[in-house]
């Protein structure tokens, strides 16, 4: 029973060409700047190649060879150097590394991060904790490792406190955003039978995003054991990562090193297949 | 009934505690951890680092050769991104639900991506260096390989996402595959595509220090160089200018993200 009003049919004529088309396309600020950054993208790219420091190298000669070693590395893996039971001790410390250093990130973020969500917090505090973490995150992980690492001495305090800075600050902002998507009257409900600040959190914000605040743990648990696998090449944090850099750097037996990715891999993808069930068990908002 | 509920919930989150404490206490005694001793070096670490680590007017001496490894750094996850997310693309379009070409293609485009994902970039670097050495290109192919199977992924979702309905109408009215790819598809995933490259441009600026460290190049090359000489101010040096640059990257692709999405 709906009446269609007179001005809902009426057509706008700006939509025309001159030649009295109707316009397929309409340009607004968002097409100009897709287009710009595109555009700069491309330019970007062309420029980046050609100012390649190429080292006078063949490229045709490496990639052959690289497909040569690929060809050794995952159709004859074996290793020598060490036994299977081995590098199952190894890919533990790395999960073990990666473990520590999630759990202790995300008893940190879940404090911080009640104070950096903006319904539960004021402005001040909240825009303070964003700037810290934003610059935390912006350090590379292997750069804290290996800064703390003066301090703190080679081994395991050193990796795990870098990593663990970095993982606060990817889970300060995932979950404060949760924090934030709790319905706002739930809240006002509370305070207005007298409850405090405390009680909101412990019985209606943590119940409510409990959830989504697993997921995040454990996608930060996958992210966290690749970035254990890094540091152990890049830090002397040991695991499986520094048995792939003696491997490949020092013995240079592509066998072994074909045989280390394989077990990295497996374990990888284990953990993203069961992230993926939280994810989509829980996760509403994943947006990254 | 809600009693008898209540109880088995508290029951089910005994057990997760417990077990996690128990994993928590197993990894400390596999990767020698000391909570008391990792506690208190962290205060002592800040300390040093306030008191260490400051820019310094000889360290300032070095700062062209810093830039120019700072901007071979920036390209190189420029362009690693922008043809991996090329190549992507395609992938992408054959591993999606919506834009598949047959059930053996698209699995075997999302086993790609799984693959290429999962195996870390040290990994890729070092194998790479073994036959490409100490060069631009050692980087550039590593992260070339492990942003690609990134993008493969997030592509797929974003094209599961956004275009369904749109590519229906298009078939329905007998539009032909490449019509619908590039009438509906493109035009719709384009934004949120943009958004996920500047991520990954972002993300593979960090990346490419990790793996200079592990080749030698780049800026990663030169924090190993100061590092190891203990030159702490160019230590410090470094690390501020890629935290520009991240930070710097990192509000265009927010100001981007803002007018396009």
């Amino acid at each position: 029973m709906t009446t269609i009003k007179s001005n809902d049919l009426t057509y706008d004529f700006k939509k025309k060409t001159s030649a009295g088309k109707i316009k397929i396309k309409v340009w607004g600020k968002s097409q100009i700047v897709m287009l710009l950054t595109f555009l700069s993208l491309f330019i970007l790219t062309v420029y980046g190649f050609w100012t390649f420091d190429l080292k006078g190298i063949s490229l045709i000669e490496a990639t052959n060879e690289t497909l040569y070693n690929l060809k050794v590395m995952f159709l004859q893996p074996s290793f020598s150097h060490f036994t299977l039971l081995d590098a199952v001790g190894q890919i533990g410390i790395t999960l073990g590394l990666g473990f520590l250093s999630t759990l202790l990130g995300v008893i940190l973020s879940l404090f911080l991060a009640l104070f950096a969500a903006k319904n539960l917090s004021t402005k001040t505090v909240s825009n303070a904790i964003i700037v810290v973490v934003t610059f935390i995150r912006a350090v590379p992980t292997v750069l804290w490792v290996l800064i703390l690492a003066i301090a703190a001495g080679l081994g395991s305090e050193a990796v795990i406190l870098g990593m663990v800075l970095h993982s606060v600050a990817f889970l300060v902002k995932a979950f404060s955003e949760s924090f934030e998507e709790v319905d706002e009257g739930i809240i006002e409900a509370l305070r207005a039978s007298g409850a405090n600040w405390w009680h909101i959190v412990t019985h209606a914000v943590i119940p409510t995003t409990a959830s989504s605040l697993l997921s995040w743990s454990f996608l930060r648990f996958e992210t966290n054991f690749t970035v254990a696998v890094a540091m152990g090449a890049a830090a002397g944090a040991g695991g499986i990562g520094f048995e792939l850099l003696m491997a490949s750097g020092f013995y240079f037996d592509l066998r072994e090193v074909g045989f280390i990715t394989y077990f990295i891999l497996v374990i990888a993808i284990g953990l993203e297949l069961f992230s993926t069930q939280l994810k989509k068990r829980f996760l509403t908002n994943a947006s990254a | 009934m809600t009693i008898h509920a209540y109880k088995k919930s508290k029951k089910q989150l005994t057990i997760f505690f417990v077990t996690l404490i128990g994993i928590t206490l197993l990894s400390a005694k596999l990767t020698n951890f000391n909570f008391l001793h990792g506690i208190q070096t962290l205060p002592k670490a800040i300390g040093w680092m306030f008191s260490n680590l400051y820019i310094s007017a000889q360290s300032l001496e070095k700062f062209p050769s810093v830039l120019e490894k700072l901007v071979e750094t920036i390209f190189l996850s420029i362009t690693s991104t922008t043809t991996a997310a090329v190549v992507a693309m395609f992938l992408a379009l054959m591993g999606s639900q919506t834009t598949k070409v047959n059930n053996f293609f698209a699995s075997l485009s999302r086993i790609i991506a799984s693959v290429y994902r999962n195996i870390p970039i040290v990994a890729w670097a070092l194998i790479l260096l073994l036959s490409f050495g100490q060069n631009a290109l050692t980087g550039y192919f590593a992260l070339f390989l492990a942003t690609f199977g990134f993008l493969t992924r997030a592509f797929i979702e974003t094209i599961d996402e956004t275009s369904s309905s749109s590519v229906e109408a298009l078939r329905a009215s007998g539009a032909t595959y490449f019509q619908m790819v590039a009438k509906a598809v493109m035009p719709e995933c384009s934004p949120q595509m943009i958004s996920w490259i500047l991520y990954m441009i972002e993300t593979n600026i960090r990346s490419s220090t990790l793996v200079g460290i592990l080749t030698g190049t780049g800026i990663g090359f030169m924090f190993d160089l100061y590092y190891k000489s203990m030159n702490y101010n160019v230590v410090s040096l470094i690390t501020i200018s890629i935290v520009v640059v991240v930070i710097g990257i990192e509000l265009i692709s927010n100001y981007v993200r803002r007018v396009i999405l």
